[in-house]
């Protein structure tokens, strides 16, 4: 099924690098309409309160405002938004979490805008709030959000979302089980951090009722539909215009207030307004991963095959409900199905809290879920006298395994993956490394499975295309997939030149605009290039066929066999230029324009009420081998080398995937190390770079990388989505090899020195009243 | 106040506030929209510029303190013939740039760094390739292409 291929799995450099490189590409903070006016937000002083009064006057008579908003403005006539739809654009009565917005200015200069909100007097009474989920699951705990249906849903006045999921037959399993772990796990809250802030840009066309915003939005058709949910209004007439976005990693899929309540102001003022975010505002506003506390208990008989997997898992969802409340899906997969596991019983509850809501981030809850599977995988190798390695080689999973969950697993290189990094790491032997005096050193191992071919959590997790050749022989692909920097618009230049031959500098591609562009359900999943690839390679079959049809009539031979290459169409010694054809096909009968229409959707299927069912068109696998080494002097870990290795079906560009692996690495290592935003009561604690940690130069450990190749038929070329896994697993193996490193397991992220020494510190007085 | 200046190699006079920062002036005054507003907080390097051959962040920079001295942006750097500098070139190459937020910040402290090393005939470790970028966040590529990128042009200049 290989087939020779010239551009696939050639590195290529990014399409739009050199604009990027030359500062040329605009991002949402480079836009500057005519008359445009820049907006601020003022958020509430304190996490949970009751609003008494609001006074805008101070601020509405500043010199340079041109209008103020609170929910009590006609204008504001809006619904909830969120994917519980329990959250206020504007707050009222009540406030929620530290992010919650009052009050929004729009002033023809930012200054002025942020001036006039410091100058709105908001009178409150505050309330004591709620800021853990325990608490807020009691009986007696006030209900946080009012819009919330846990009562009736879920049986608890807090509760946002649960999750049940469950196979085989626990009890029996248990029973079979020699060596059974139970331990609990806690998460911390992470953000995206992207580099450019949110922004907005909204403008407003009262003649005909149309409203055009340049978002940043992952997810741009999605959000049509929200933003006409949240103002009322027909979402055809929204257009969506994406400018460069400078990262996503998942902060965009959600719809935020700020986003309505920019038209608000452009509506009200009659002009282009404004809206970004200071690097503070985006610590505090932008949404976070998930923290959450996991109880996970597991199993395994006396060979070390897996028996069981049973978790309880409270989630602090915040004060709203985002779509991040569906992580569990993702979640209960890898509970369920990474390594074969008999029986699984899974159960999540998002708890309400007066904290800031989570919302998606790149993994989708697989990190935290992967954390806690690995370190009991290597808790029961422990127990059992078993090595990390072989208990995990005779548990992965195969090809051909349909898991307890339904996924079915066509192609699976999670044995190779494991293997690979064992292999390159040397890992029994760097395990037993005679360790030094101040500094020790370990390693650890990790797997991860994830969806590699889109997720069917939608109606439709499809993806449109429109091809055009025009009179010169230049294509455009214009595209439903969006770009965010993962490289996707690459991987789609890279397979219209394979198929049709053509140079790089004759393709174009359009992906920024819907009231161009065709249908797509925006940039999550890992799903892009599988999705947007397929979606293409369908759309320039029917290219083909409408050339070959013209070609062979043109030149009276007939065949379906042409070749395409430098521009040109041949067969045999029959050869033409594919420009000129296109003009036959113009200028000559039947008189058409050579371009096409076509939707892909992918074979997936909606999981069913119990949530079973093959949701993905394939599934990715990887594995980590991570070498660190602690100071046991100031607790520090370093991350020495990293051993990655990933089933990507199909390396389609080389070094766009490679990006991605270093790219996910540095998140999964700040994940495990660093990064954590400090909440005290609602209220964080480290709203900048000084105080959130991200990784810089010369933190980045090697990256080695091995893909595995398994040609999985349902991806372009055999591919699979790729973009998620590389940080899924790394916290995990981190953990597991500081703990081979030093001999104290952690529980929790991040492993920061102060963690590591406090655990040194018991560690040898515990070991001291042993001795006595 | 009256400041005078080179940018990009071409002389400009203008009034501006003393209180101006330099990254606005660029960006908004100037329309110079290529250095990028990563923080304003001196955190992240994405407002690099250089100033007499010296890599700033201009969010933490007075506008008026470039009067008399010679700027180069994002904007200036390349020539007609070769509208990529070498710097730009590698980072391309290199596979560099995923959302490219961070890269002019990225390709002005590597030029900065990198003409310096030239002037004094010095060819940096990786090492001190890396210390060179530490001030300079990326939340895309995990730095390893960008320090690829940026020791490959000291080896072509060897
Ligand atoms: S914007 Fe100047 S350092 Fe971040
Ligand atoms: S490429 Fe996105 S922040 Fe560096």
């Amino acid at each position: 099924m290989e087939r020779k291929l010239k551009h696939i799995g050639k590195s290529h450099t990014k399409f739009d690098a050199k604009e990027r490189v030359s500062g040329k590409s605009v991002y949402g903070h480079d836009i500057d309409l005519p008359n445009m006016l820049h907006g601020s937000i003022l958020r509430t002083a304190h996490p949970c309160a009751e609003i008494i009064s609001i006074d805008t006057s101070k601020a509405e008579a500043l010199d340079g405002v041109v209008c103020v908003i609170t929910a009590d403005d006609e204008i504001v006539d809006v619904n909830n938004i969120s994917y519980k739809r329990d959250h206020p654009i504007l707050k009222k009565g009540t406030v929620n979490c530290n992010r919650d917005e009052i009050a929004a200015v729009a002033a023809i200069s930012k200054e002025i805008a942020d001036k006039a909100i410091q100058l709105i007097d908001v009178k409150y009474k505050v309330k004591q709030g709620i800021y853990d989920p325990i608490e807020a699951l009691k009986e007696d705990a006030p209900m946080i959000n009012e819009f919330g249906q846990g009562e009736e849903k879920f049986g608890n006045k807090n509760i946002a979302e649960s999750f049940h999921y469950e196979h085989g037959d626990l009890e029996e399993q248990k029973a079979k089980s020699k060596v059974i772990v139970k331990r609990t796990y806690k998460l911390p809250r992470v953000t995206h951090a992207c580099m450019a802030t949110s922004n907005i840009t909204a403008e407003f066309n009262k003649l005909d009722g149309r409203l055009t915003l340049w978002s940043s939005t992952q997810v741009p058709f999605l959000y049509q539909r929200d933003i006409a949910h949240a103002l009322k209004m027909d979402p055809s007439k929204i257009r969506v215009i994406q400018p460069t976005i400078g990262g996503g990693f998942g902060s965009k899929l959600d719809m935020h207030p700020f986003e309505p309540i920019c038209v608000l102001l452009a509506k009200k003022s009659g002009k282009p307004v404004q809206i970004v975010f200071s690097r503070e505002e985006e610590f505090i506003l932008s949404p976070t991963r998930q923290p959450m506390t996991i109880e996970l208990t597991t199993g395994c008989d006396a060979h070390g095959k897996f028996t069981f997997r049973e978790v309880e898992i409270i989630k602090d969802n915040g004060a709203y409900t985002s779509w991040g409340a569906t992580t569990p899906f993702v979640m209960m997969q890898s509970y369920s199905s990474l390594y074969q596991v008999a029986a699984c019983k899974f159960d999540s509850h998002a708890v309400y809290t007066n904290n800031p809501f989570a919302g998606s981030f790149r993994g989708y809850g697989n990190p935290q879920a992967t954390f806690s599977i690995e370190s009991n995988i290597d808790l029961m190798a422990e127990e059992l006298g078993m090595s990390q390695t072989e208990i995990r080689l005779i548990n992965a999973n195969y090809k051909g395994e349909v898991t307890g969950q339904g996924l079915h697993y066509k192609t699976c290189g999670a044995i190779p993956a494991l293997k690979k990094v064992i292999e390159t790491s040397d890992f029994e032997n760097a395990n037993s490394k005679t360790k030094g005096d101040r500094y020790k050193r370990g390693i650890g191992l990790a797997s991860m499975l994830h969806v590699g071919g889109g997720a069917k959590i939608y109606r439709s997790d499809g993806c449109g295309t429109t091809l055009k050749l025009d009179h010169y022989g230049y294509l455009t692909i214009i595209t439903g997939s969006n770009e965010i920097g993962q490289g996707s618009e690459t991987v789609l230049a890279m397979i219209a030149m394979e198929e049709l031959g053509l140079p790089e500098e004759k393709i174009r591609v359009i992906n920024t605009d819907t009231d161009v562009k065709p249908w797509d359900v925006g940039v999550h999943a890992s799903r892009t290039s599988f999705v947007a690839g397929n979606s293409l390679l369908g759309a320039i079959k029917l290219l083909k066929e409408k050339l070959s049809k013209k070609a062979t009539e043109l030149l009276d031979v007939v065949t379906d066999n042409w070749e395409y290459a430098d521009g040109k169409m041949s067969f045999n010694e029959f050869e033409i230029k594919m420009d000129k054809v296109a003009r036959e096909m113009h200028f000559g009968f039947p008189h058409e324009l050579c371009t096409v229409n076509y939707f892909y959707e992918p074979p997936s299927k909606f999981q069913d009420k119990d949530f079973k069912g093959d949701v993905s068109g394939n599934y990715a696998f990887a594995s980590q081998a991570i070498e660190v080494e602690v100071d046991t002097l100031t607790g520090k870990v370093e991350v020495l080398n990293t051993h990655v290795s990933q089933d990507v079906g199909r390396v389609l560009n080389p070094l766009g995937l490679q990006g991605q692996m270093e790219g996910g690495l540095a998140t999964g290592i700040g994940y495990a190390l660093t990064e954590e935003m400090i909440y005290e009561n609602g209220v964080l604690k480290n709203p900048s770079f000084h105080g959130y940690k991200l990784l810089t130069t010369t933190d980045m450990p090697p990256v080695n990388f091995y893909p595995i190749e398994t040609y999985d038929e349902a991806g372009p070329y055999g591919s699979k989505g790729a973009g998620e896994a590389p940080l899924i697993p790394t916290a995990a193996a981190i953990a597991n090899a500081v703990s081979n490193a030093i001999g104290v397991r952690f529980y929790s992220l991040p492993i920061t020195a102060e963690k590591v020494l406090r655990a040194l510190h018991e560690k040898e007085s515990m070991e001291t009243i042993e001795r006595r | 106040m009256k400041i005078t200046f080179k940018i990009n190699g071409e002389s400009i006079s203008k009034d501006i506030k003393p209180s101006l920062l330099l990254i606005d002036f660029i960006r908004d005054g100037l329309g110079l929209k290529g250095t990028k507003p990563g923080c304003l907080e001196g955190e992240c390097g994405a407002c690099t510029v250089i100033v007499d051959g010296l890599a700033i962040n201009s969010c933490m920079y007075l506008a008026i303190n470039i009067n008399g001295k010679e700027i180069t942006t994002i904007e200036g750097l390349g020539t007609k013939e070769n509208p990529l500098d070498k710097v730009q070139e590698k980072m391309v190459e290199h596979g560099a740039v995923q959302c490219g937020f961070c890269t002019p910040g990225m390709v002005m402290t590597t030029k900065a760094y990198s003409d310096k090393c030239i002037a004094e005939g010095i060819i940096p470790t990786q090492e001190e390739v890396k210390k060179s970028l530490e001030g300079n966040l990326c939340r895309c590529t995990g730095y390893a292409k960008i320090i690829e990128a940026s020791e490959a042009v000291y080896k072509q200049e060897r």
